[in-house]
């Protein structure tokens, strides 16, 4: 498969098109990601090779912990597109993911400790 | 700092964010209940909206979430965030106004701690949607009855009775406008999980 090619007006379904190189959607570890997963940018990411401008932008603003709703709102990007973006970025080791937390987990059942961390941060508002 | 010629998996920026970890609260409810007014209210920063719009990203992609409906539609979420201490933060999505969309969030309530169903006490009918899907998907949640200025009084129990939810859900009465009160609102779901999970804690 030969890489894309830059359009003369990168906008819109062409844009989205060549940004994913057509890909529908990610596979492995992207797959799961959540519009309130944690992106952060790996520290030791230097200018990278190959990447496009997208991919740089999404380094950059993730050097602290950003959602990928935000980052979704920011670029303004639709989540599936950004989401294959992100897995190139995770395939490549340039960025971490964490899911939210749930509630319960299906080996330790309900997380009594994190819900007190989160009612004691509501109060405190 | 810098360690040449070590690149394990887990390095992470020396700054205090390492540990950052999120959580996440729908709000979710009728069309014009109150779900994006009440995350703009109780949210730290001002409301963001992520957007899919789906017949573009179809046509691009091929067969991106296998829908033939080529109808164009944006399907939009607004969510707002809340700082609960340096190390976690509370994600709030308001469900999309379209309810009959929400399929395209997959995973849109997984992982969610629960979620509010903003309900409109003059138009009861325009939540059941919404309730429905909590139930079907074992999400649980609280009813919050936001009060519109022109609301009549309703006793709770008549409101329980119509919306046909079982007796342990809390139907709290709420101002979406105010940040208060949506926070309460936020509190009364929290103390609703732990009264869940102590009550999957005791041995049966």
């Amino acid at each position: 498969m030969s890489g894309p090619h830059r359009p003369t007006d990168p906008s819109g379904l062409e844009r989205y098109y060549v940004l994913t190189g057509g890909r529908s959607g990610p596979d492995g570890p992207a797959s799961s990601l959540d519009v309130a997963t944690l992106i952060t940018s790996r520290a030791a990411a230097g200018p990278g090779t190959g990447l496009q401008h997208e991919h740089e932008e999404i380094l950059r603003r993730c050097r602290e912990p950003l959602s990928v709703a935000e980052l979704g709102a920011h670029l303004g990007l639709p989540f599936n597109i950004l989401a294959v973006l992100l897995a190139d970025l995770l395939d490549a080791g340039r960025v971490e993911a964490r899911d939210p937390i749930p509630a319960s987990d299906a080996g330790r059942g309900p997380d009594l400790a994190l819900l007190e961390e989160v009612l004691s941060g509501l109060q405190r508002l | 700092m810098d360690f040449k010629g070590f690149d394990g998996p887990e390095r992470h920026p020396a700054d205090g964010t390492a540990g950052a970890r999120s959580v996440k609260v729908m709000i979710a409810g009728g069309f014009g209940t109150g779900k994006t007014t009440m995350v703009r209210s109780v949210s730290d920063i001002k409301p963001l909206t992520t957007e899919e719009t789906l017949t573009q990203a179809s046509a691009g992609v091929d067969h991106l979430i296998g829908v033939t409906d080529k109808q164009e539609t944006t399907v939009s979420l607004d969510f707002g965030k809340i700082c609960l201490n340096d190390r976690l933060t509370l994600y709030l999505f308001g469900t999309p106004g379209q309810e009959r969309f929400w399929f395209l969030w997959n995973g849109l309530f997984k992982g969610a701690l629960g979620a509010v169903v903003l309900v409109d006490t003059r138009r009861l009918a325009s939540s059941f949607r919404a309730i429905e899907e909590m139930e079907r998907q074992d999400v649980p949640f609280v009813i919050a009855l936001n009060v519109f200025p022109d609301s009549r009084e309703h006793p709770v129990e008549e409101i329980r009775d119509a919306l046909d939810i079982s007796p342990d859900i809390p139907v709290v009465a709420c101002d979406a406008r105010d940040r208060a009160s949506s926070r309460d609102v936020l509190i009364a779901l929290i103390r609703h999980l732990k009264e869940r999970s102590a009550a999957a804690l005791e041995p049966r």
